[in-house]
């Protein structure tokens, strides 16, 4: 119980970090090394490698979010994460985790639309004295995306 | 052609001229399917290499008619409607399957692997009452077969019977640079459907606009990954409708300044802190650094450094496309390269660094010009021609589509 807490607490700081704009922090929730990626169910039931993102360390992670803020063009829009519990297993002192989210899209203009749902399949160590995400696949149910994903899920 | 609605005219011969009810228009709509998708024209419907086995299919489409890509027990493909000879219902439900026989689940019709009606549920009636009459003719009914096409890898379709070969349909010049990427056979790394809020020529024209690219998409030159020289231009087929676009570094061995990941970053500029996807690998011996070519109508092959894809464009209606990306790499490929397209495939797709914007500019477009169907978008860079050139600064080749396009809807 104290471990699912501890991870579902990591995980809905990540989300209000997410959904309140706060980008610059998002690389700060992984380790060093931390991997995030974002695929879909079809590829991974494959085993296919290429998703729809691929961030292979902190440092990825930093160069995505200076994209979206400087070069990359897209209309104002932020998220709303709704996660449930995590399922946490534990490895020695590596907790694995799998959670379901919804993420609504909502654009400048009001138009909100569910824009993904799926699970995050985590796995989580601690760092220093915070737990931090070693490895984030996002697995999103649907094999389509509206439009064009900027900010991260 | 002569629309219903008088005020709808394309009053300019030329191809500098595009109007806008063009995106709207439900008359045009119709049109396009009977006389692009449905008529003499090549669609890409899959890779050869997503039907490995004898029986394997892919459900894919025509324009936005469906239809099943399978191998039969010969080892060809076959491409067939996917629709009931009966009652019209879709007879294959999944993307991907694996069937001796294709039964249609509304009544059980069933189908061999090359359409023909092989079973008809109760076709003798139950005790003797009720079933088909003899006059019904198996043979008449069975699923539309079409004209298919494997080429290097890619499997075309046509409704039209009577097309010339895939190699002269995209002309010497394109069919050159398709086969520069499928020069041996490939393997899918990953696939995703991008769902755009517009009319799917506004798609098309941007992928053949190589005067947008380095304007709207800013990654590169925010981050001063800034070429040393870079050469390259327009080829555009004698059709108009099949295009190439390229880039090519040229480094002078002697200039110092260079590095092996070819970036030069200004020293009080944003720079990248993780170079890993820049650093390609010439793969094709030939310096190209980025192809992108189309085939009409809607068929896209990307070479984006290392990044391999098709894009396979279908319209949903006026002011919806759905683009069915597929990433692939070269079946024999090292573990190294693979990696390479993975970190590489940040830059595609619809979260890619380079192609998120085209996600949403055609939306930009489909928005503003619901009050100005009677105007038209300009179309001049580079002249008034649809000829090869040497710049990237033209629109040539979007050019190239809209004769290719008025030619073949008539207009």
């Amino acid at each position: 119980m104290d471990d699912m807490l501890a991870v579902a607490r990591l995980q809905l700081d990540y989300a209000a970090a997410v959904d309140n704009d706060a980008l610059e922090r998002w690389p700060d929730f992984f380790t060093a090394d931390g991997l995030y990626r974002i695929t879909n169910a079809a590829n991974e039931a494959r085993g296919l490698p290429i998703g729809i993102v691929h961030c292979a360390g902190q440092a990825m992670m930093h160069d995505r979010v200076l994209s979206l803020r400087e070069a990359n063009v897209y209309e104002a829009q932020r998220y709303r994460h709704l996660l449930s519990l995590p399922v946490v297993t534990r490895d020695g002192d590596t907790l694995s985790a799998t959670t379901s989210f919804h993420v609504a899209r909502i654009m400048q203009d009001g138009a909100t639309l569910l824009f993904a749902t799926g699970e995050y399949r985590d796995v989580v160590v601690r760092d220093g004295e915070a737990l931090k995400f070693r490895q984030r696949v996002v697995v999103l149910d649907s094999e389509r995306i509206d439009t064009l994903l900027a900010i991260p899920i | 052609m002569t629309l219903a609605n008088d005020e709808r005219r394309w009053a300019d011969p030329g191809l500098t001229r595009v109007p806008y009810w063009l995106y709207r228009d439900p008359e045009i709509l119709a049109r396009e399917r009977e006389r692009l998708f449905m008529g003499r024209t090549w669609n890409y419907v899959a890779l050869d290499c997503e039907l490995p086995e004898p029986g394997d299919y892919k459900t894919s489409f025509v324009g936005d008619v469906p239809v099943i890509v399978v191998r039969g027990p010969d080892g060809e493909v076959r491409v067939l409607e996917n629709r009931c000879a009966h009652r019209g219902a879709q007879v294959c439900l999944k993307r991907f399957g694996n069937a001796k026989r294709l039964t249609c689940v509304y009544h059980a019709w069933s189908y061999d692997l090359d359409g023909k009606l092989v079973g008809v549920a109760f076709r003798n009636g139950v005790r003797g009452e009720g079933g088909m009459p003899d006059s019904f003719d198996a043979a008449e009914h069975g699923l539309r077969r079409l004209n298919a096409e494997v080429y290097h890898g890619l499997v075309f379709a046509s409704f039209a019977a009577d097309m010339p070969a895939v190699e002269s349909y995209l002309g010497p010049v394109i069919a050159e640079r398709v086969k520069r990427v499928f020069n041996r056979p490939v393997k899918v790394l990953g696939q995703t459907t991008q769902e755009l809020p517009n009319n799917w020529k506004l798609y098309v024209e941007n992928v053949k606009d190589s005067y947008h690219a380095s304007i709207l998409h800013t990654f590169f030159t925010t981050f001063k990954i800034n070429r040393l020289s870079q050469s390259g231009g327009i080829l555009v087929d004698d059709s108009g409708g099949n295009h190439v676009s390229y880039s090519k570094i040229e480094v002078p061995s002697d200039d110092p300044d260079y590095d092996v990941a070819g970036l030069r970053s200004d020293q009080d500029g944003l720079r990248l802190r993780d170079t890993t996807m820049l650093a390609g690998r010439d793969e094709w011996g030939d310096g190209i650094t980025l192809q992108i070519l189309t085939v009409f109508p809607n068929f896209v092959i990307q070479q984006i450094q290392n990044s391999l894809a098709v894009r396979q464009v279908i319209p949903r209606g006026l002011d919806r496309t759905d683009v069915n990306w597929t990433l692939f790499g070269y079946a024999d490929e090292d573990e190294e390269l693979t990696r390479l397209r993975v970190t590489q495939s940040n830059l595609v797709g619809p979260a890619g660094y380079i192609s998120m914007e085209d996600g949403c500019v055609g939306g930009f477009v489909q928005r503003a010009i619901g009050g100005s169907e009677e105007l038209d978008s300009v179309v001049m860079m580079g002249g008034e021609g649809a000829e090869s050139q040497s710049t990237r600064a033209t629109e040539s080749s979007i050019r190239g589509f809209w004769k290719a396009y008025r030619a073949t809807m008539d207009l």
